[in-house]
């Protein structure tokens, strides 16, 4: 394997990748093993996985997990009820058991002919027990349908990206064949290339001012949900179309609601005696 | 150097599995991270820490280890000079050169020397780095998120100066007794009933009607099996419970996030159970025990967690209750048996070890509750008995 073959991902132009996180995709790519991201809310975790599919150019299979998600959904579903409808009123060829298996996510990135990847999208949300039971798939990339005695072997290891809000402890045994990367909250210099790919004309004194205020804003203990990214781009858009200008910000915080999306937020900085009234310039 | 790496990391409690370590061997004999320490760094750390909590240890390790270092050509030549006869290290547990064996040192070996050929090959021509060359355009934006340039060469601050500024100071929480444990062991508090819609195929109802039928196909459903556990969690907030305040907080966040439950309550009590129960921890918000006895159901599964270490007269008699602000018109023990004749099923979780329960105090309440030890070992016991006793 060369050592170029490491940095097959470098983001895409709507999504902007530190290099910590970049170097994690690539070397999870490279050594072929699963990439757990975590991180807060807001900094793109779900995102990742649809860039790094759109920059290699490969198809992409979501698999949001719930909390009644088994993982043996992501192998194989066997439609017993279809069967039995199909057996009373006589649809179909009833002996072939194939046409009753349903591949889930996983079975269908195994057989798929070209490498894909796979987004395990918020894994912490089904059972504790659940990232145990996916172990053996992930790592041998094989498995085993009762029904047909049939073994589904990958013929292209797919990419797998998984993605967890750390609300769940996830078990030793799987974290030890992840590979880890933890998605800190952009930095300002990479905030404002984030701003850049949404509002390519925006004034730099207004970017620099909003900067200023967001991450003031986010220093605020108090507050129980704080703003993200995503409030970020929308405060910027309601700015713009407001015309509010950078002095006018430098003293009042216009569409408040926006960035904090919470009652009872904006009440803790109305009481802090933050002017959020909005007058066009 | 690079092999004090992995005990830094253990004596900083990342412990790292020789499985990881081998992983990280792989990755490095494949070329990666071989001209910027920086690359090293989150290589490294993407593939030993799998925690957030603990990337402020690693930093620390990462610099007590390589501190005075830039390039890690010296980590790779250690490595190579160490691969010659692996053996030569000093402290090895068996379980360690088991693992050893287990990796194709030859085949590692030979990478290894290649790519530091290729490398200082690279370092004679002098422009080439590794990555994407500079081609792409975010490839040159890339930044460590608290703005701190990686992955080029010259001048920019060092990996170690990196791990120096110690970004994850704030993630940092030292656990004793993990909460997934005692989310493992909650798990098992669980009233398996059929309810809600009709969505299951029940295969044994529907080949009985089937064969009724006379063979003509008949599909009977019944609702999902559920969990039914109701959980009523109290807790003592009193001052001689300070010590322990982080570890019912554990018991407290691993309750809370288990999504298995049907219902869950908790309320915090100060030394004991009076009149009225808090809802808040500074015991601001009251609410009345009669009222939240006459509100549940007795099938709620209690668990009282606290010292039931007291004076006395706090437990026995009227207007005995330490709180300033409160006089109990009934002592605290009838309260405490109110609540054990009022459910089906409860237990009292002490964080005391148990040779320590010899008290007066303590007695009696075990008289009311069986009590256990606040531990694992405690909590899988008593939740046990929470089961069993609903029956």
């Amino acid at each position: 394997m060369q050592a170029s073959s490491f940095d097959q991902f470098t983001g895409t132009e709507q999504y902007i990748v530190s290099a910590d996180l970049r170097d994690a995709v690539n070397v999870a790519i490279a050594l072929q093993r699963p990439l757990l991201v975590k991180g807060e809310p807001g900094t793109g975790k779900t995102l990742l996985a649809h860039n790094i599919a759109r920059a290699l150019g490969k198809p992409l299979l979501v698999w949001n997990i719930k909390s009644t998600t088994k993982a043996k959904d992501g192998l194989y579903i066997y439609d017993t009820v279809q069967r039995l409808n199909d057996a009373r009123f006589g649809d179909g060829d009833v002996s072939d058991i194939k046409r009753y298996i349903r591949l889930g996510c996983l079975g269908q990135a195994f057989t798929a002919d070209a490498q894909v990847v796979v987004l395990i999208d918020e894994i912490d949300k089904a059972d504790i027990e659940f990232p145990n039971d996916l172990l053996n798939e992930l790592d041998e990339m094989n498995f085993y349908i009762l029904e047909t005695d049939e073994r589904i072997v990958a013929h292209q290891r797919p990419i797998v990206i998984i993605t967890s809000n750390a609300e769940k402890e996830l078990p030793d045994a799987f974290l030890r064949r992840c590979v880890f990367h933890y998605i800190a909250f952009p930095g300002r210099d990479l905030m404002a290339e984030i701003v850049h790919v949404h509002h390519p004309r925006l004034a730099d004194d207004l970017l620099e001012q909003a900067l200023e205020r967001f991450y003031e804003l986010r220093k605020v203990e108090a507050l129980r949900k704080k703003p993200s990214t995503s409030e970020l781009i929308d405060w910027l858009q309601a700015l713009v179309a407001g015309g509010v200008s950078a002095e006018q910000l430098a003293t009042k915080l216009p569409f408040l609601g926006v960035l904090l999306k919470k009652e009872s937020d904006v009440e803790i900085m109305l009481k802090k005696g933050v002017n959020s009234t909005y007058a066009r310039a | 150097m690079f092999l004090d790496f992995f005990y830094t990391l253990r004596r900083h409690k990342i412990l790292v599995a020789p499985t990881e370590w081998r992983v990280l061997m792989q990755a490095l004999s494949l070329g990666f991270a071989h001209t910027s320490l920086e690359r090293f760094y989150t290589l490294a750390r993407s593939l030993l820490v799998k925690d957030v909590s603990y990337y402020d240890a690693y930093d620390l390790a990462f610099k007590e280890a390589f501190h005075g270092i830039t390039t890690p050509d010296a980590i790779i030549e250690e490595i190579l000079a160490w691969l010659q006869d692996p053996h030569t290290l000093a402290h090895l547990t068996p379980e360690q050169l088991a693992w050893l064996h287990e990796l194709d040192l030859e085949a590692l070996r030979a990478l290894f020397a290649q790519r530091l050929r290729e490398q200082q090959e690279r370092h004679d021509r002098g422009s080439r780095m590794i990555g994407t060359g500079g081609t792409s355009h975010f490839g040159q934006h890339g930044q460590h998120p608290k703005g701190i340039r990686v992955g080029g060469e010259g001048g920019q601050r060092s990996a170690v100066q990196v791990a120096e500024e110690r970004h994850y100071e704030n993630y940092r929480r030292d656990r004793t007794l993990d909460i997934r444990q005692i989310q493992v062991a909650l798990k098992k508090l669980r009233n398996l009933k059929r309810l809600g819609a009709e969505e299951e195929l029940d295969l044994d109802e529907t080949i009985d009607q089937t064969c009724r039928n006379g063979g003509e196909i008949e599909l009977i459903f019944c609702p999902p099996h559920k969990n039914n556990a109701k959980v009523l969690l109290l807790m003592d907030a009193g001052g001689s419970m300070m010590p322990y305040t982080t570890l019912v907080e554990r018991l407290f966040s691993a309750a809370h996030k288990a999504t298995h439950f049907k219902d869950f309550q908790y309320y915090y009590f100060h030394n004991c159970i009076y009149e009225q129960l808090y809802s808040d921890m500074r015991l601001n918000k009251r609410v009345s025990t009669s009222s939240l006895l006459h509100s549940l159901d007795a099938d709620y599964k209690v668990i009282l967690v606290g010292d039931a270490y007291m004076a006395p007269e706090e437990l026995m008699d009227t207007g005995g209750a330490l709180y300033y602000y409160h006089h109990n018109d009934t002592p605290g023990i009838t309260w405490l048996r109110r609540i054990q004749e009022h459910f089906r099923a409860g237990i009292w979780l002490n964080p005391l070890p148990e040779g320590q329960w010899n008290r007066t105090t303590i007695n009696l309440v075990r008289q009311v509750f069986p009590m256990y030890e606040l531990t694992l070992d405690g909590l899988e016991r008593s939740i046990q008995q929470l089961v069993r006793k609903v029956g």
